[in-house]
C-alpha cells in the first residue's frame, strides 16, 4: 500500500540516508528557524520528494567566500544537500562541465523548468558601462541575472555582496556594483546578508521553502528575521563584562586574556543584528568575538562604508553623536530593531505563514 | 583553423575565459581572459591601513586569509613593526592549514573530475574497488560494503535523472582512462573529502572565529589572546588539546587519502607527464618562518627563481626586478602601456577596451583580460606548488628532496616530468604532505609558550596612529597556496595612499606582455591535443593543474631578497620519510 510514509521511506533508501539522519539535521533547522519541534514530519516529507528541485547558484563580482561557506554545511552535511536535498545543477566553482556546456544547462534550466527553480546569487553585479566589469560566456552579469532571476521560483542572495553590493559597491564603487534587489528590481528575493552568509541559516532557509513553498518572514530588508532579528550585543556572550564595565583597552591585556567586551576595541556588536552569536560558524565552532575580535557588523546594510574604520568605537563612526554612550547607542538600536520587527510581524518571526494552500498539500503527519 | 572557446571555466574560483586556436587536433595558440574587475586597490584608498587586511582579505575567499596575511605583513613593514614569536606561530598554523585544506579541497572537488568518470563508478566492482583500497592505504573505509553504499548513492542520484553537479559532466569522453574500480574509488572519496575539509577547518574556528574570512589579525600580532589560566582566553590548555585533534586527523586524511589516492591514479595518465609543461621560469618568495620572518634563511619553502628547467641554478630573488605590463590588458599607465611598471609604482586605471557584451569572442592582438601581465627580470614567471618544489629541490632543501626523490622513484621517472600537468598536481600533493607534519610542532611550540607563561601576541608599538611617521610604505610576502603573494602600501597622513597587490594567478593567468611573450597558462595549452572540441576536457586538466583563483588575480612589491639555505627539522623529516 502506497503511503506518503512509505514513498518517504523509500525515497531515503534510496538516497543512503536514514530517516533518523534526516530527522536529526532537520530537528537543527527548525531550531535555528525559531520553528516548534511539530514542523518535523512535514518538513521530512517536504524534502523527500521524489522529484528534487533545481538550485542554479550564480556567481557574479564575487570572492566565492560564499561557495565556500555553504561548503562548511553540517547539518545538513553539504554532501546531503548537493546529493539528497536539491538538484544542485549550476554552480561554477562546482559543477563538472565547462564552457558551453554549461552555459547550455544554465539556458536549459530557464527555459524548461521556468517558475520552479530556486537561484541563489553570489557577488555583485556591476551596472557601469554596459556590464563589462563581469561577464561570463560573453554574456554581462546583469544580463544573465536578469534572465535567471526572474524566471526563478525565488532568488537568495547569499552574503554582504549579493545584498547590496557589499565591499565592491564601497566607496567609490569603481564598477557601478549593486545587489541583486536592486540590479533585478520587482523579483522576490530573501537576502542572506554576511560576509559571507552563515551556511546553517541559508540552509534553514532553503528546507522552510521546500516545506512551506514559501520564504520565511523577512525584515525591511528582506533578510529573514530568525537570522537577523536580534542584536549581537544582547545575545554576546562577553555581555555580562561590558554590563560589569570590564572592557579591553588594548590588544593582550589582562581583560583581552579574559575574554572581557570588545566595545573599546571597535566592536560593533551593539549596532549589529544577526544570530552569529548563537548560530556561529564551522559546526558551532566559535565566531568572531570569541577569537577576541570585535564584530563588523558584516550582516548590516553598507557595513563596509558605514561601520568603518572597524577599530574606532562606535560613538565615533560616521553618523552617530560623539556624545552618545555605548549604553544609550545599545538601547536605541535594540529600539529600533525591535519596533521594525513589530512593524514586520512579531508573530510571523516565531509562527511560519504557510499558504493556505500549503498545508493541505503537504503530505499529512502520521 | 577553428577558434575554440572555453568560458565560463568551472571548478575554479572566479570567472576565467580561455580562448584556443585549433591546428590538426591540436592546440597552435592560446589566451587566457580573467573577465571580472571589482577594483579592490582603488576601494582601499584613503582608509585606515590597520584594517587593509579585513577588505584585502575578500580578494578572495577560496584562499581566504592569504590576503590578511600578505596585507598586516604589509603595513608592519611600513610601520617596522616586529610581531611576537606567538603571533608567528598562529599565522603559521592558520596558513598551513588553509594550504593543506584548499589542497585536498582543489584535487577532489576542483581537479578530479578532469580525470574521473563518475558515471563509469557505476560499473564497478565493489569488491575489487575494496582490494584496491586496502593495497594502497589504511584507511579503515575500505570494504566492499562501504564502496558498494557509495556506488548506491550514485546510481540513486543518476536514476532519478537529476544528477546534479555532475549533470554537465564529459562522461564516456575518451579521455577518461581508469578502470570502473579506481573510479568509483575517487568517487567515494570526493565525498569523504567533502565531509573532512569543512570538519578540519574548525582549526580556522578556533584561532579565527570563523572560516572563510577568519578575523584575528591585527596588525602587530593576533587577536588569539592566549592564557594557561583562563577559560575564556582564545589560546588556553583546552584550545590546545583540540587543535592538536585537528592537526592529528589531517595527517590521517593526506596519508591515508590524498597521497595515495594521487600516487594510484597519476601513473594511469602517463601521457600527461609530457604534457602542459609551460614555462619553465619558476618563482618563489619563500615563507613559513622558523623563527625571523624577516630571514629567508629560517624558511620552509626556500626563496629562489628558477630559469629555463635549469635546476643546478637558484637565482637570488631580487625585487626590484619585478614588473607589471597592461599591453594587453584592459587598464592604462599614465606613462604609456609599453611599458612595465615596478609594483612600488603600481597603478590601477581601469579602461575596457573589449567587445560590447554579449560577444562569441575578444579582440586578442589587442587588450584582452582584466589581469596585468607581471613579469621578473622581464620573464614570464610560473608560481605554485610546483614552483615551490623546484625551488626547494634545486636549492637542496632537505625534506623537499627526499619527498621528490622518492616519489620520483615510486614512479619510476626522472625530475624531468615535473615540468607537466601531472608534475603540478603530484608537488600539491607533496606539500601537503610537508606541511601537515609542520603543523602539529607549531601547535606543539604554543603549548610550550602558554606552559612557560609566554603569552605576548601583541606589539602595542605602532596600534596608535600618532606614533606614525608623517609617510612610510612598505610590502608583505606570502606564499599561498597558489604561489607567491605580495601586497604594497603606501601610507600617507594615517591613511593609505596606494595599495598594489600582484598575485599567484596574476602571475600564472595573465596576458601575453609588451614583447608578446605569453602567460604561464596560455605556454603550457601549446600543443595539446584535444579529442573533442565540444569537451575540451584536455584544456580543462591543463589549467585546473594551476589552480586558477581569477578573483585574487590583480598587482605590486619591492623587496630585498637573498639566500636559501634551509635549517633541518629531523622529526618532521622522519614522519614524512616513513611514507614513501
Amino acid at each position: 500500500m502506497f503511503t506518503p510514509e512509505a514513498e518517504l521511506g523509500s525515497v531515503l533508501a534510496r538516497r543512503g540516508i536514514t530517516r533518523r539522519q534526516l530527522a536529526k539535521y532537520l530537528s537543527g533547522i527548525l531550531a535555528t528557524l525559531a520553528l516548534p519541534e511539530r514542523y518535523l514530519a512535514q518538513t521530512m516529507a517536504a524534502v523527500s520528494k521524489a522529484r528534487k528541485p533545481v538550485l542554479v547558484w550564480l556567481q557574479f563580482q564575487d570572492c566565492t567566500g560564499c561557495s565556500e561557506s555553504m561548503l562548511r554545511s553540517s547539518h545538513p552535511d553539504v554532501a546531503d544537500v548537493v546529493l539528497d536535498l536539491l538538484s544542485w545543477e549550476y554552480h561554477e566553482v562546482l559543477m563538472a562541465g565547462a564552457g558551453g556546456h554549461a552555459t547550455a544547462l544554465l539556458d536549459r534550466i530557464v527555459k524548461e523548468d521556468a517558475g520552479k527553480y530556486l537561484v541563489i546569487v553570489e557577488g555583485a553585479i556591476p551596472t557601469a558601462d554596459d556590464g563589462v566589469y563581469c561577464t561570463i560566456g560573453g554574456r554581462s552579469a546583469m544580463d544573465i541575472a536578469d534572465k535567471v532571476c526572474r524566471g526563478a521560483a525565488a532568488t537568495i542572495a547569499v552574503g554582504a555582496c549579493a545584498f547590496d553590493g557589499g565591499l565592491v559597491r564601497s566607496k567609490p564603487n569603481p564598477t557601478g556594483a549593486l545587489g541583486v534587489q536592486e540590479a533585478v528590481p520587482g523579483i522576490k528575493v530573501i537576502n542572506m546578508a554576511g560576509c559571507p552568509h552563515n551556511p546553517a541559516n541559508t540552509a534553514a532557509v532553503l528546507v522552510h521553502y521546500l516545506t512551506f513553498n514559501d520564504l520565511p518572514a523577512l525584515d525591511q530588508y528582506n533578510r529573514p528575521l530568525f537570522a537577523y532579528g536580534r542584536v549581537i550585543h544582547d545575545q554576546c556572550e562577553r555581555r555580562a563584562h561590558y554590563d560589569a564595565g570590564q572592557f579591553v583597552t588594548e590588544w593582550g591585556d589582562e581583560g583581552h586574556r579574559k575574554g572581557w567586551c570588545l566595545y573599546k576595541m571597535g566592536c560593533k556588536g551593539p549596532e549589529a543584528t544577526f544570530n552569529c552569536p548563537t548560530v556561529q560558524w564551522n559546526d558551532h565552532t566559535s565566531w568572531p568575538i570569541r577569537a577576541g575580535h570585535g564584530c563588523i557588523a558584516c550582516a548590516s546594510p553598507r557595513f563596509w562604508d558605514k561601520m568603518s574604520p572597524f577599530y574606532e568605537r562606535l560613538p565615533n563612526v560616521p553618523g552617530f553623536g560623539v556624545e552618545t554612550s555605548a549604553g544609550e547607542l545599545g538601547l536605541g538600536l535594540t529600539g529600533a530593531v525591535l519596533a521594525g520587527v513589530t512593524a514586520h510581524g512579531l508573530i510571523k518571526m516565531i509562527k511560519p505563514a504557510p499558504k493556505p494552500e500549503t498545508p493541505a498539500a503537504a503530505p499529512k503527519e502520521n | 583553423m577553428a577558434r575554440l572557446v572555453v568560458d565560463p571555466v568551472s571548478r575554479i574560483e572566479g570567472h576565467l575565459r580561455i580562448e584556443a586556436q585549433m591546428e590538426g587536433g591540436k592546440i597552435a595558440d592560446a589566451w587566457s581572459s580573467g573577465t571580472m574587475f571589482r577594483g579592490i586597490e582603488l576601494i582601499l584608498k584613503d582608509r585606515d591601513p590597520r584594517e587593509a587586511w579585513i577588505w584585502a582579505q575578500r580578494i578572495c575567499g577560496v584562499c581566504t586569509m592569504v590576503h590578511a596575511l600578505a596585507s598586516v605583513r604589509a603595513v608592519e613593514d611600513a610601520l617596522q613593526i616586529e610581531v611576537p614569536d606567538n603571533a608567528r606561530i598562529v599565522r603559521n598554523l592558520i596558513a598551513g592549514s588553509q594550504m593543506v585544506q584548499d589542497h585536498v579541497v582543489h584535487f577532489y572537488h576542483l581537479h578530479a573530475l578532469d580525470w574521473v568518470d563518475v558515471a563509469a563508478a557505476l560499473k564497478a566492482d565493489p569488491a575489487k574497488t575494496s582490494s584496491i583500497a586496502q593495497s594502497i592505504s589504511d584507511y579503515e573505509k575500505s570494504s566492499a560494503t562501504y564502496f558498494k553504499g557509495i556506488q548506491n548513492r550514485v546510481k540513486a542520484v543518476v536514476d532519478s535523472g537529476q544528477l546534479s553537479l555532475f549533470a554537465s559532466g564529459y562522461w564516456g569522453h575518451p579521455a577518461y582512462q581508469l578502470p570502473p574500480e579506481v573510479n568509483l574509488l575517487a568517487v567515494a572519496h570526493y565525498l569523504e573529502a567533502l565531509a573532512w575539509q569543512k570538519d578540519f577547518i574548525r582549526i580556522h574556528a578556533v584561532l579565527g572565529g570563523k572560516n572563510p574570512h577568519p578575523q584575528s589579525f591585527l596588525v602587530g600580532g593576533m587577536s588569539t589572546a592566549m592564557d594557561p589560566n583562563e577559560p575564556f582566553a582564545v589560546i588556553n590548555p583546552e584550545r590546545i588539546t583540540f587543535l592538536r585533534e585537528l592537526v592529528k586527523g589531517a595527517q590521517k586524511f593526506v596519508e591515508q587519502v590524498y597521497i595515495p589516492d594521487v600516487l594510484a591514479i597519476a601513473p594511469l595518465y602517463k601521457d600527461w607527464f609530457t604534457r602542459g609543461e609551460g614555462l619553465g621560469n619558476f618563482l618563489s618568495y619563500g615563507d613559513y618562518s622558523s623563527g625571523n620572518e624577516k630571514d629567508p634563511k629560517s624558511f620552509l619553502f626556500p626563496r629562489g627563481a628558477i630559469f629555463n628547467h635549469d635546476l643546478t641554478q637558484v637565482h637570488p630573488v631580487d625585487a626590484a626586478k619585478i614588473t607589471e605590463f597592461v599591453s594587453h590588458s584592459w587598464y592604462d599607465y599614465s606613462g604609456g602601456d609599453s611599458n612595465g611598471l615596478h609594483p612600488s609604482q603600481g597603478e590601477t586605471n581601469p579602461k575596457y577596451s573589449g567587445p560590447k557584451p554579449p560577444y562569441d569572442f575578444l579582440d586578442v592582438d589587442k587588450k584582452y583580460s582584466w589581469l596585468k601581465s607581471p613579469r621578473y627580470d622581464g620573464k614570464p614567471m610560473e608560481v605554485g606548488p610546483l614552483a615551490r618544489m623546484v625551488v626547494g629541490y634545486a636549492s637542496g632543501q632537505k625534506e623537499i628532496r627526499e619527498l621528490i626523490d622518492g616519489t620520483l622513484k615510486k614512479l619510476g621517472a626522472t625530475p624531468a616530468v615535473l615540468f607537466s600537468t601531472l608534475g603540478r598536481i603530484a608537488a600539491r600533493a607533496l606539500e601537503s604532505l610537508l606541511m601537515v607534519h609542520h603543523l602539529e610542532p607549531w601547535v606543539d611550540q604554543l603549548d610550550d609558550n602558554l606552559a612557560h607563561g609566554k603569552v605576548q601576541i601583541f606589539n602595542p608599538k605602532h596600534w596608535d596612529p600618532a606614533g606614525w611617521p608623517a609617510s612610510a610604505s612598505g610590502y608583505g610576502w606570502h606564499e599561498a597556496p597558489r604561489g607567491s603573494l605580495g601586497h604594497w602600501v603606501e601610507i600617507s597622513g594615517k591613511s593609505i595612499k596606494n595599495y598594489q597587490a600582484v598575485v599567484p594567478t596574476t602571475w600564472n593567468a595573465g596576458p601575453r606582455d609588451a614583447s608578446g611573450q605569453r602567460g604561464a597558462y596560455e605556454a603550457s595549452l601549446l600543443n595539446t591535443p584535444v579529442a573533442d572540441p565540444d569537451r575540451p576536457l584536455e584544456i580543462l586538466r591543463t589549467i585546473h593543474s594551476f589552480d586558477p583563483c581569477i578573483a585574487c588575480a590583480v598587482h605590486v612589491i619591492d623587496a630585498t631578497g637573498r639566500e636559501h639555505t634551509i635549517p633541518s627539522t629531523g622529526g618532521v623529516l622522519a614522519n614524512v620519510g616513513r611514507l614513501l
